[in-house]
């Protein structure tokens, strides 16, 4: 007994702080936020009771579809951000692994755009990305008027229903040097032997990318998902500096926000246990995944 | 007792890490509190910079004078139009930690913090101080909420004005802004037709003000103040037929409004790219600060003898910590004196209707003048009309209807919002 708690004793006694905070600043408070949700507290004065599941059902109800039009906003920008980030990031780290030259430059450049924080870089996209069109034109809109490009022109974000896929742009540009970060490893991470094998048997380049490098890179392509799909769905920096806090670009983290300000806890509470149930949708199965995986090994 | 090295190094870091917890905890619940005796008055503000700071500063100096005994401390939040002191002044208000006193906008806005409780009834000191004669009627009847006064308006900003370029009005061939909306749809044909954006327009809440004023011209005073008391129908034919006006006034302006801040917009018109703006009377300022001589200004087609207003006040926390002080303070901000020196730096003109108009300038002695003769209408994008959930719902479905223009779907969204939140 004694021997038994000596060897678990100091370890737990170490972890307990970490423990101690995570269980009340994490779990706590997301009780504490399942809990409002629940609540009738929609103004500055205490709760008037439960209110059952019925703060998420509204959000589905409202006359305007606000809710759901943040939904299609947020899948819009999802699928654009990350299906940018691994294309792009996925080709250059593939023309880096053909051995490029001035490679340890490159990578470094392609790195550099993520260590800018989404407000700084917001900022300056919010003004490449002017919606004035001809003699209005600003940012890239008129040099692409300058280059004779003008069919290139286009409101950016603020067209109504695909205006998010502009949003993406700033954060493709940021996290695609991150993913060929990811993806170089992946393709280091592939053994020499694999190559040569195929090359003696005579297999061209392209065949050895897309049937022995490539299935290889799977595990590699789950996490990128996983990273730059939950950073999707929390983003609120970027849209909150390109184009503020509006209807057109609105996504429930900015939703959150707003509710919040007119002290309607309750609401802002249920979109933020919807927006956590979403994220969990995603990286639970993952982080199963990966324990299965590490255990076997 | 051979407890092993390790669980002992253990149990110190835990025991260290659970003081510093606790020791902040202690440290920040004390350091605020300012003792019963205290002669300070914090005076909570979002007037950081420019006009708005220079305001406060002249109140500091007339509160320092009447109130010799109080000193003031600034409290003011700077950032986000107001958005970030809001922030720390709610969770200020929920640790019921106030400051001595706040601004808040004046008017239905304030419904928020007297719902639960978090401010005092001023009537009596109304009476005492007798604002309720120096301010007129129309202002009395929107501050008072179940018979009773919460707040002490610093100063009086008009919303419905209609600003213009007077050189490119003129080569137009308009002299004289319109007075009804068909005449004015007409002179803005003509300013379509000269090439320029006849109508310039921003984001959000600039949108819900351009609104506002086509309602007004379509309803007049009574029935658009009743729309925020519940005694007019949002869902009435007349509203329909405003939003179809307000419609095609959106025609006339320039389509990248959503990503325009009104002082965006009131550049096009300095630089001639746009004939009119609407916008509160903080442009007259802010276009003399920017040295931009050729403006006209008039109220908004339909809207003459309206005067839409909104106003900045401070009121009396539940809990302050000096309560004589913070009524020294209120005492300040309504006394002639205060708006005086508040208002001729800030670009406002005073609340009270016993001011002496050669102390401003020229615009402010014009609204001045219709402060006293006209009808007073609140506004909602500005708080004076409606909680700052109602301002939420309709910035939201106004923001929905500059993308899509369904007719229908604003309606129903305003008619919805006032269900959710206009008084019974």
């Amino acid at each position: 007994m004694t021997l038994r708690l000596r060897r678990w004793a100091p370890g737990l006694l170490l972890l307990s702080p970490s423990l101690v905070v995570l269980g009340i600043f994490v779990y706590g408070l997301i009780g504490y936020t399942v809990n409002l949700s629940l609540q009738d507290r929609h103004n500055a004065l205490p709760a008037e009771g439960y209110a059952g599941l019925s703060n998420y059902t509204n959000l589905f109800t409202e006359p305007t579809g606000r809710f759901q039009h943040n939904l299609w906003n947020l899948a819009v920008f999802t699928v654009v951000f990350v299906g940018g980030t691994l294309v792009l990031g996925l080709l250059w780290a593939f023309l880096l692994d053909r051995r490029a030259r001035a490679e340890g430059l490159f990578r470094t450049v392609y790195l550099f755009p993520m260590a800018v924080s989404f407000v700084a870089s917001g900022v300056v996209w919010r003004w490449l990305m002017n919606s004035g069109q001809g003699d209005n034109a600003g940012g890239l809109n008129a040099i692409f008027g300058d280059l004779h490009l003008g069919f290139l022109e286009n409101p950016w974000w603020t067209a109504p229903r695909w205006g998010m896929a502009a949003m993406a742009l700033p954060a493709i540009w940021q996290l695609s040097g991150y993913i060929m970060a990811l993806f170089i490893a992946g393709f280091r991470g592939i053994p020499g032997e694999l190559r040569e094998a195929a090359v003696v048997d005579g297999a061209t380049t392209w065949q050895l990318y897309r049937s022995v490098l490539f299935p290889q890179l799977t595990p590699t392509v789950l996490s990128a998902l996983i990273i730059t799909g939950h950073m999707s769905m929390k983003m609120f920096d970027l849209i909150m500096s390109v184009s503020g806090p509006q209807w057109i670009t609105e996504v429930p983290s900015v939703y959150v926000w707003q509710t919040l300000l007119t002290y309607d806890y309750a609401k802002a509470a249920a979109i933020a246990v919807f927006l956590l149930v979403v994220v969990a949708v995603v990286i639970v199965p993952y982080l199963v995944h990966v324990n299965r995986v590490e255990k076997r090994s | 007792m051979r407890l092993s090295k390790r669980a002992a190094v253990g149990l110190v870091g835990v025991a260290a890490l659970l003081a510093a917890a606790t020791g902040c905890g202690s440290d920040s619940n004390s350091s605020s509190g300012g003792g019963s005796g205290s002669k300070n008055v914090e005076v909570f503000t979002w007037w950081a910079d420019g006009g708005e700071k220079a305001g406060l500063d002249g109140l500091v100096g007339a509160f320092s004078s009447a109130c010799a005994n109080e000193k003031f401390v600034n409290g003011a939040v700077a950032g986000g139009a107001g958005s970030n002191a809001k922030q720390v002044l709610a969770a200020r208000l929920q640790q019921n930690n106030p400051p001595d006193t706040f601004q808040a906008h004046a008017g239905a806005e304030l419904s928020d913090y007297i719902n639960s409780g978090k401010i005092e009834d001023l009537s009596q000191e109304y009476k005492d101080w007798g604002l309720t004669d120096s301010f007129p009627k129309g202002l009395i009847d929107s501050l008072t909420v179940n018979g009773k006064i919460y707040s002490v308006p610093a100063n009086i900003h008009r919303a419905n004005v209609l600003w213009g370029n007077k050189t490119v009005l003129a080569s137009a061939g308009i002299t004289k802004d319109a007075t009804s909306m068909d005449a004015f749809f007409a002179d803005l044909d003509k300013l379509k037709a000269k090439g320029v954006t006849p109508l310039a327009l921003g984001k959000d809440w600039t949108q819900q003000m351009l609104f506002e004023a086509v309602l007004i011209a379509k309803l007049g005073p009574d029935k658009f103040k009743g729309l925020w008391t519940g005694s007019t129908d949002w869902a009435g034919s007349d509203i329909t037929a405003a939003i179809t006006d307000y419609k095609k006034l959106l025609t006339y302006t320039n389509k990248d409004r959503d990503t325009f801040d009104w002082t965006d917009a009131e550049k096009l018109v300095i630089d001639g790219k746009a004939g009119y703006q609407l916008m509160g009377d903080w442009e007259a300022a802010d276009l003399d600060a920017k040295g931009f001589k050729e403006y006209s200004y008039s109220p908004f087609p339909g809207n003459a003898g309206v005067y839409q207003w909104l106003a900045d006040s401070f009121v009396l926390p539940k809990g302050a910590q000096n309560v004589d002080g913070t009524k020294c303070w209120l005492k300040t901000v309504g006394s002639a004196e205060g708006q005086k020196a508040f208002n001729t730096k800030k670009g406002s003109i005073p609340a009270r209707t016993d001011a002496s108009p050669t102390d401003y300038p020229a615009y402010q002695q014009a609204a001045m003048a219709d402060w006293k003769s006209n009808t007073q209408v609140p506004s909602c994008p500005h708080g004076s009309a409606c909680s700052q959930g109602w301002q939420g719902a309709v910035a939201s479905a106004q923001g929905k209807f500059s993308t899509d223009g369904d007719i229908g779907a604003l309606q129903n969204a305003l008619v919805s919002a006032a269900k959710q939140f206009a008084k019974p």
